[in-house]
């Protein structure tokens, strides 16, 4: 692991007087999985939105690698290699995984301007578009329009077009929320199989995800940062259990 | 009967157009357009003054005035609505539903309330023998016209990568942001396009319709309405539902006259008990 390939620094949030990020330093190292931890409202989701440019921040900076990404648009934020998916699945119901990934890569590629050949040029993705769907299991999938996909080939299917950006660093917002057993562990798999080569920052409330594939741990409440290490450093803080996890005793 | 249907149609014909423009500005950007029905009155009474003052005759008027439109609906939203959009989405109902009444009292304060009269274009003047029935040659070409410019559209956002951009913004604008796709770029042009498309609907209001000030505020309403039962922000379902419409009112003016002003707005609320989200609206579930 090496230096912070994204760092937040003094980042807040205000809306209307009320403080939803409230001061967040925070160092991504390069190659790592981080998970963002804490209870309801400490701030998860508005700092996603912070680091991906769907909110500009009220104060404070961020910064991937040397780039100061502080108030660019989302679009920008994408395109220089921070990707995100979304807490709430988010497709368009009628194109196909395929469509959608295509659509990715053209996005990705920044040839939107060029529309007239357009399907011509979204051949030159076809192959490309194909290992991704490969890569999250849904090859067999490829032509069913998303809306009715399963749930979890939704998700998977979402984690296809953050990748298809290939970003440095991959932004997962709950990325198990709402996912049975089966479906959990298959997307743990799923991460740990491409996180290889970048950076994962995830949103999670499952702490067994937590522990199997996070590096380190940021705890939020409140919009600030509780206290941050490794997983098997945090879960015996006391402050974390008695912010979080609650009973330390019902977690094991 | 058949030559009621084909009335509808031809109504139909313009609901479509409408409800086509409002459903991808509502989509892109968000806003509902209450201004888009003072569009379709100057549509109709830019053609008029261009004949009247100028002697420019339909053909020019059917191309000059949507792209004139066209412009200055980029210019509004460039000037006015993108200020006005980070807000609550409420000052763009404002902003819009003011700018249609200062429209409509502008027209009216040159031109009074009454009906102007606009001629038919000479080579349309005569009829045409359907078959079964002959039909004014004007409401052939209308429903002709109309039926192309929305098939173009529809091609155009089906088989292009422009299109396919507009339409993955117009259904999900965060994700497709997230994509790295610049959806702000196309914000401007999807709004002076659907304004033109009002102006066109206009324009050919203006030889069969009387061109008067409030033409467009009497019919947007029902166009609203079309827009619901179609599905907000579906262009598929906006385009499709206008003609549905156009032809279930004329074909209601013919057996329940009584009830040939509201039967669009019972339909409408039949439909969204029965679909909230409209006839072909994305239904807003969590998976």
């Amino acid at each position: 692991m090496e230096g912070p390939v994204l760092r937040a620094q003094g980042l807040a949030k205000e809306f209307r007087g009320f403080r939803a990020v409230d001061g967040v330093d925070l160092d991504i190292a390069e190659g790592s999985v981080h998970a963002l931890v804490g209870p309801n409202g400490a701030g998860k989701t508005t700092l996603f939105n912070l680091l991906t440019g769907f909110l500009k921040p009220s104060a404070g900076r961020i910064l991937l690698g040397e780039r100061d990404l502080t108030g660019r648009r989302p679009e920008q934020v994408a395109r220089l290699g921070v990707a995100r998916s979304f807490q709430i699945t988010s497709l368009f119901p009628q194109m196909t995984p395929r469509e959608h990934v295509e659509l990715a890569l053209a996005g990705a590629t920044g040839l939107t301007w060029r529309f007239w050949r357009s399907h011509r040029l979204l051949d030159r993705f076809g192959d490309r578009a194909a290992e991704l769907l490969d890569q999250v299991g849904l090859a067999a999938h490829a032509e069913i329009p998303a809306g009715n996909l399963a749930y979890g080939h939704k998700r998977a299917l979402e984690l296809a077009l953050a990748l298809a950006l290939d970003p440095r660093v991959l932004l997962l917002d709950e990325p198990t929320a709402g996912m049975g057993v089966e479906d959990i562990d298959r997307t743990v798999e799923l991460v740990r199989k491409v996180r290889a080569g970048r950076t994962v920052v995830m949103v999670e409330h499952n702490m067994s995800v937590v522990s199997s594939l996070a590096d380190r741990v940021t705890v939020l409440q409140s919009g600030r940062v509780l206290v941050e290490g490794p997983y098997a450093e945090i879960r015996h803080d006391p402050r974390v259990i008695s912010a979080y996890l609650g009973d330390p005793h019902a977690e094991d | 009967m058949l030559q009621q249907a084909f009335n509808g149609l031809v109504g139909g014909a313009f609901y479509a157009l409408l409800a086509l423009g409002l459903a991808v500005i509502f989509g892109m950007l968000g806003v509902v357009n209450f201004a888009h029905g003072a569009f379709y009155m100057l549509g109709a009474f830019g053609s008029y003054v261009l004949l009247d003052s100028f002697g420019v005759n339909f053909w020019v008027a059917l191309v000059v005035v949507p792209v004139v439109l066209g412009v200055a609906g980029t210019l509004l939203e460039r000037l006015f609505i993108r200020r006005l959009s980070p807000l609550d989405p409420l000052y763009n109902f404002l902003f819009t539903f003011g700018l249609a009444l200062v429209l409509q009292d502008l027209v009216k304060r040159e031109y009074g309330v009454q009906s102007q009269p606009y001629p038919r274009p000479e080579l349309l003047s005569g009829t045409v023998d359907l078959g079964l029935f002959t039909y004014p040659a004007y409401q052939v070409f209308v429903l002709a016209l109309s039926l192309v410019v929305c098939v173009v559209v529809w091609l155009v956002l089906t088989r292009t990568r422009v299109g396919m951009i507009v339409r993955a913004a117009t259904e999900r604008p965060e994700l497709t942001r997230s994509l790295g796709i610049d959806v702000g770029r196309w914000v401007t042009p999807v709004f002076g396009f659907g304004i033109a498309l009002a102006g066109l609907a206009g324009v050919l209001a203006a030889p069969m319709r009387a061109v008067n000030p409030l033409m467009g505020a009497d019919l947007i309403i029902t166009v609203f309405a079309v827009v619901v039962i179609g599905g907000l922000g579906s262009i598929f379902g906006s385009v499709a539902a206008g003609f549905a419409i156009g032809l279930v009112s004329a074909l209601g003016n013919l057996y329940v006259p009584a009830l040939s002003q509201t039967l669009v707005f019972i339909l409408m609320a039949v439909v969204l008990l029965w679909r909230p989200a409209g006839l072909f609206g994305r239904e807003e579930s969590p998976s």
